[in-house]
């Protein structure tokens, strides 16, 4: 599903790589936390994956293809596999949640007549069914992150990448959300999180990847936030 | 892709921008209006030479029997066919002549028919009011003095004429004001360009919540660029409909009505509707792509996709 292979990468004008020769690799089916304190190179790890950025050396597979090869028209059809979910939720403000939902769907250009019938059944799947013609800013922030979740997921996507998806939630609603995320990893989508909630990891006890400046400093299956942090 | 869930992004995306969008359609249609003047002023330029303009130097006319009782210069009578042959061997043994070429009365009649079509004059006109001619190309057209002193006053011959220097003057007139208009076009089209970059620039920012998101879900490049360049492109469309509608008020005004310069120069042949009309697609054409390509341009820049 993933792979990274002795992955570095640096920005131009920064000294230290964001990331140093990280290997590592997830399965189908996974469930992964990614922690480690600001600055580690959680971002420019989910990055790659998007590939929003490119590695500046070693190889990042994903879904079976190496993204340094993969031309830059073909990523778009890449992105259609994966869904993401950020901290923000990054919900249109003026479009009520079905219709956030469904732009997932119209901007691949899916006909119709199954984005009338894929929207109420993952809004329902959420836990949003009746809410379908409010308006985002009518909604609570776990709400709000259900209808993002809601619209990586539309598209049944092989890998969902959450970006701190409960770092703006209150512990409690941030378990509502992580019994949803638990959910949809169960379906058989591999779901990666970056997160700095303590709490969540120990209770979950799933696979923990922890960068360090940059470095792989911990892959542990089964394992908890970590020591001081 | 939906037709109906791209027009409705197009739509919000001009409003928002409604002065900006009002600016490129103006700066559009100035800059095609001067560029289909441009054009039309060349027309005008062609329609006015004659069958001999770009073909012969110097023209002389002989007399005809009308000409006998007119013009004092012709009151021996219309031209002989010894004194043509004369004239024509004269011309032909000076060496700076390249080619001389006789214009009967009725080839005359024949090219004026073709220049003037159904003008009013042109339908009063008969064959025996032409003029035959002798056209003389020159192998050097500054020497027509030497051809005009030879021949001038001579019997049979009504005048010598320098073929260009009745137009040149106008001419060279009607060309500055074409390279005026040209580099005026230049200044509009220059800041149409900059106006079109600067509004894709501000859309792109104002939009970066959705073509984020567009981007996330995987929306192809071309996808997420088109309602920009589809903005562009129609506001292009607008300032090129209104570049066409000040062409037409432009022919309307200066020889129809207004200046009605086809009334107060009977003798000048001025472009037709038809010429007009032929220029408006292409004016048109010109409006909807070069805002498209400049947003397309102007998109590789603002917009990550």
């Amino acid at each position: 599903m993933i792979r990274f292979d002795n992955v570095s990468k640096s920005y131009p004008k920064q000294n230290r790589p964001a990331l140093r020769e990280v290997s590592l690799e997830i399965e189908k089916g996974e469930f992964v936390f990614l922690v480690g304190s600001s600055g580690s190179g959680k971002s420019t790890f989910l990055r790659l994956l998007l590939r929003e950025e490119r590695a500046s050396t070693g190889q990042v597979h994903v879904l079976g293809k190496d993204l340094a090869r993969l031309s830059n028209w073909k990523v778009p059809h890449m992105r259609r596999q994966l869904g993401t979910v950020f901290q923000d939720f990054r919900l249109l403000p003026n479009k009520t949640v079905a219709q956030n939902v469904a732009f997932a769907q119209e901007v691949i250009g899916k006909p119709r007549g199954e984005i009338r019938k894929a929207v109420p059944q993952v809004l329902d799947l959420v836990g949003l069914g009746g809410k379908e013609d409010r308006m985002p800013g009518e909604l609570s922030g776990g709400e709000q992150q259900r209808v993002a979740i809601a619209r990586a997921f539309v598209n049944r996507p092989m890998l969902l990448i959450a970006d701190e998806p409960t770092g703006n939630l209150d512990p409690q609603t941030s378990v509502g959300i992580m019994k949803l995320l638990d959910r949809i990893n169960r379906t058989g989508t591999t779901v990666v999180m970056a997160t700095h909630d303590q709490n969540i990891v120990d209770q979950m006890r799933k696979r923990v990847i922890e960068l360090e400046k940059g470095r792989l400093v911990r892959d542990q299956a089964r394992g908890v936030y970590g020591y001081q942090h | 892709m939906r037709a109906q869930f791209v027009l409705s992004e197009i739509g919000v995306g001009l409003r928002r921008n409604l002065t900006m969008t009002f600016a490129v359609i103006v700066s559009v249609a100035l800059s095609l209006a001067l560029f289909g003047g441009a054009l039309l002023m060349r027309e005008q330029v062609s329609t006015m030479k004659d069958y001999w303009y770009d073909k012969v130097n110097v023209s002389i006319f002989l007399c005809n029997k009308t000409d006998a009782s007119t013009s004092p210069k012709c009151a021996k009578g219309a031209v002989t066919k010894q004194q043509r042959e004369q004239i024509q061997a004269d011309l032909k043994k000076m060496d700076i002549v390249e080619n001389v070429i006789h214009e009967t009365a009725e080839e005359a009649f024949k090219h004026y028919k073709e220049q003037y079509g159904d003008t009013a004059i042109a339908s009063v006109i008969t064959p025996d009011q032409m003029q035959e001619s002798i056209r003389v190309k020159l192998k050097d057209p500054e020497k027509y003095k030497v051809v005009a002193t030879a021949f001038a006053g001579r019997d049979g011959i009504e005048s010598v004429q320098d073929q260009r220097s009745i137009l040149e003057t106008l001419f060279n007139m009607m060309r500055s004001v074409n390279y005026a208009a040209v580099a005026l076009m230049l200044l509009m089209l220059v800041i149409a360009l900059m106006l079109i970059i600067n509004t894709v620039r501000v859309s792109a920012f104002s939009r970066r919540r959705e073509t984020g998101i567009m981007r996330l879900v995987g929306a192809s490049s071309f996808y997420i660029q088109m309602p920009f360049i589809m903005e562009a492109a129609f506001s292009g469309l607008i300032g090129g409909a209104f570049a066409c509608v000040l062409l037409v008020a432009g022919r309307y005004f200066l020889v129809d009505h207004g200046l009605n310069l086809a009334e107060q120069m009977p003798l000048v042949n001025f472009i037709g509707w038809d010429v007009v009309l032929a220029q408006l697609p292409l004016v048109i054409v010109i409006g909807l792509l070069m805002p498209s390509v400049a947003a397309f341009i102007a998109l590789r820049k603002y917009l990550k996709v």
